[in-house]
């Protein structure tokens, strides 16, 4: 399956049947797998007006305990930011689809990363984070599905699977898993007391600031007990390593290739692939930074996901980076080339 | 299959069924032969993993290309040439047309259809069984009568290219013969070959086969530039 398809038809299996999107290269396929596939299956497709409507349109239907799913590439998603704002300040689960592109405006429909920080850090206005997963292969973005409904849910807070285009439209096997999707109890949704409960409210706000910094305070708690159990990362032959170099999505794929020839050549390099990008895997880099000589860190962009990999290593070690942008992918050689240039400089 | 094969050749079918990997190896192929080849990227549809993306290797091997002017650059605009058209109307070399997915895909050679049905051709319908929405005869023969009806021309044979890309067994190929068989039944056409990857080639048993090397695939399954010294 092509990674956009994949992505539509794992999160119908996880039980999403309610999808509202809008096209753009390159994540179309996700909305095109949905709305072939949504009225076979009783579920709800709807391209919006625009992409402003569709993740208010999830907004609504997370709201009423459903498994709901908007899908954009970069631009798109900068229009979302205000509705992610709400959705995270109503304590609401969903999955946001980012497949990248180059940026910044118009940008490119290139394979991008360049929205690290915007997924990380500023998805939209006030105090507030998401889940952001950011798989490398086709069968990861299956498995990744179900588990960031899961959590979104667990957490009551947004999730964003952060793809690129070369995830989305490239094709790999995958294997579905056959697992029933038992909707969990949420107590909280808005969908209907039947004058058998109080009636629930969904809201972010609040008329005196006490009231809202309690809240605010209350999900930061929350975010607390994901950064502590949920961070999730990939480590490879970082035990020796003197070099490691640190890759997420696709990008982890050209870096893993990269290792392998600077392993042949007699570098000891090694490869540390962040899965969740927030919560991030930072006791990981930290323990690495003892044992390693210096950092890479390799993105499509001019340097994002950097940031984090020093704070993590925290001044002990070299952080060196390497990035192509505007839609331009590092090449394997290159990354190498790289790792022999910091090589040259560790031994 | 190659030797028999008209001086127009058409590769139409479903999304990611493995069109342009076809195209590049037939248009190789021939170059080899002796043949003049020109690759038409018909491709209006989908932006990636398209024929235009060899374009540099293949002029290098003396192959013409020829695709929609902004092929391969961010603007996203489905605008044909006049060169594409004098490649389908020429009859001195031998011509290769990568088409889009599906009917979507197909719309760009309505506008060729006259050209075409006024000449010999052979319009081939790629299959590939683990591709979903044409995972059954049924499925796989309802997109090509669409695809026929929007592109107003009339495949002549199914290539079956069914392939686990490189998970692919010599057992996975196997077991969509009867699926091949199925689709040829369903859509009146006959098999032209079963398409194979090179290195599975010799272990299979089938007949009527084609060996091809896989081009298309990401660019960290490519043989790495040897400047690294």
């Amino acid at each position: 399956m092509k990674g956009n398809e994949a992505l539509a038809e794992a999160a119908i299996r996880s039980g999403c049947r309610h999808f509202f999107g809008y096209p753009i290269t390159p994540q179309t396929e996700v909305a095109a797998y949905m709305a072939k596939r949504m009225p076979k299956i009783g579920g709800t497709y709807m391209q919006a007006e625009s992409e402003v409507a569709a993740i208010n349109m999830i907004l609504g239907s997370a709201s009423a305990g459903v498994r709901a799913m908007t899908s954009s590439s970069s631009p798109g998603i900068s229009l979302k930011g205000e509705g992610i704002s709400y959705i995270a300040g109503s304590d609401l689960p969903c999955l946001i689809i980012n497949v990248q592109r180059g940026g910044p405006g118009l940008g490119g429909i290139q394979p991008s990363q360049a929205d690290y920080w915007q997924a990380t850090k500023a998805t939209g206005h006030g105090d507030f984070q998401i889940l952001v997963f950011a798989p490398s292969t086709v069968q990861e973005m299956v498995d990744t599905v179900a588990d960031a409904y899961d959590m979104a849910e667990k957490y009551r807070m947004p999730a964003m699977i952060l793809a690129d285009g070369m995830l989305g439209q490239m094709m790999e096997p995958v294997v579905f898993e056959d697992k029933e999707y038992v909707p969990a109890e949420k107590p909280w949704a808005t969908n209907g007391h039947g004058f058998k409960r109080e009636r629930n409210v969904t809201n972010t706000l609040y008329l005196t600031p006490n009231e809202l910094e309690k809240r605010v305070v209350d999900r930061f708690k929350r975010y607390e007990i994901v950064k502590e159990n949920e961070p999730r990362v990939e480590c490879l032959g970082t035990e020796d390593a003197d070099i490691i170099v640190v890759a997420y999505g696709a990008t982890s794929r050209i870096v893993k290739s990269a290792v392998k020839s600077a392993r042949e050549q007699g570098i000891k390099a090694g490869v540390i692939r962040p899965i969740t990008l927030w919560p991030f895997p930072d006791k990981a880099i930290a323990a690495a930074a003892d044992t390693a000589k210096a950092f890479l860190c390799v993105e499509m962009s001019m340097g994002q996901m950097v940031d984090d990999v020093r704070l993590a290593v925290n001044g002990k070690k070299d952080v060196h980076f390497f990035g192509r942008t505007g839609g331009v992918i590092p090449t394997p050689a290159e990354v190498l080339e790289q790792i022999k240039k910091i090589a040259g400089g560790v031994k | 299959m190659i030797n028999l094969l008209n001086k127009l050749t058409i590769i139409t079918g479903h999304y990611g069924s493995g069109k342009t990997n076809i195209a590049v190896n037939l248009a190789l192929d021939l170059k080899k032969m002796g043949k003049e080849v020109i690759l038409v990227d018909l491709d209006i549809v989908n932006p990636y993993f398209r024929s235009a993306d060899f374009t540099e290797e293949l002029e290098a091997k003396g192959i013409e290309v020829s695709a929609p002017v902004y092929a391969n650059t961010n603007l996203d605009i489905p605008a044909l040439t006049a060169a594409i058209g004098q490649a389908i109307v020429q009859r001195e070399k031998y011509v290769i047309v990568d088409v889009g997915g599906d009917d979507a895909g197909a719309a760009a050679l309505g506008r060729y259809s006259e050209d075409i049905m006024a000449r010999d051709y052979n319009m081939f319908y790629v299959i590939n069984r683990y591709r979903y929405l044409t995972r059954d005869a049924e499925e796989a023969a309802e997109i090509l009568s669409e695809i026929e009806l929007m592109g107003k021309v009339k495949a002549t044979g199914i290539l079956n290219n069914s392939n686990l890309s490189y998970e692919t067994s010599v057992e996975d190929i196997l077991s969509c013969a009867a699926y091949a068989e199925e689709v040829s039944q369903e859509t009146g056409l006959p098999i032209a070959a079963h398409v194979i990857r090179k290195d599975l080639l010799a272990q299979c048993p089938l007949e009527r086969t084609y060996g091809v090397d896989i081009f298309v695939k990401p660019v960290w399954e490519k043989k790495q530039d040897s400047q690294d010294s």
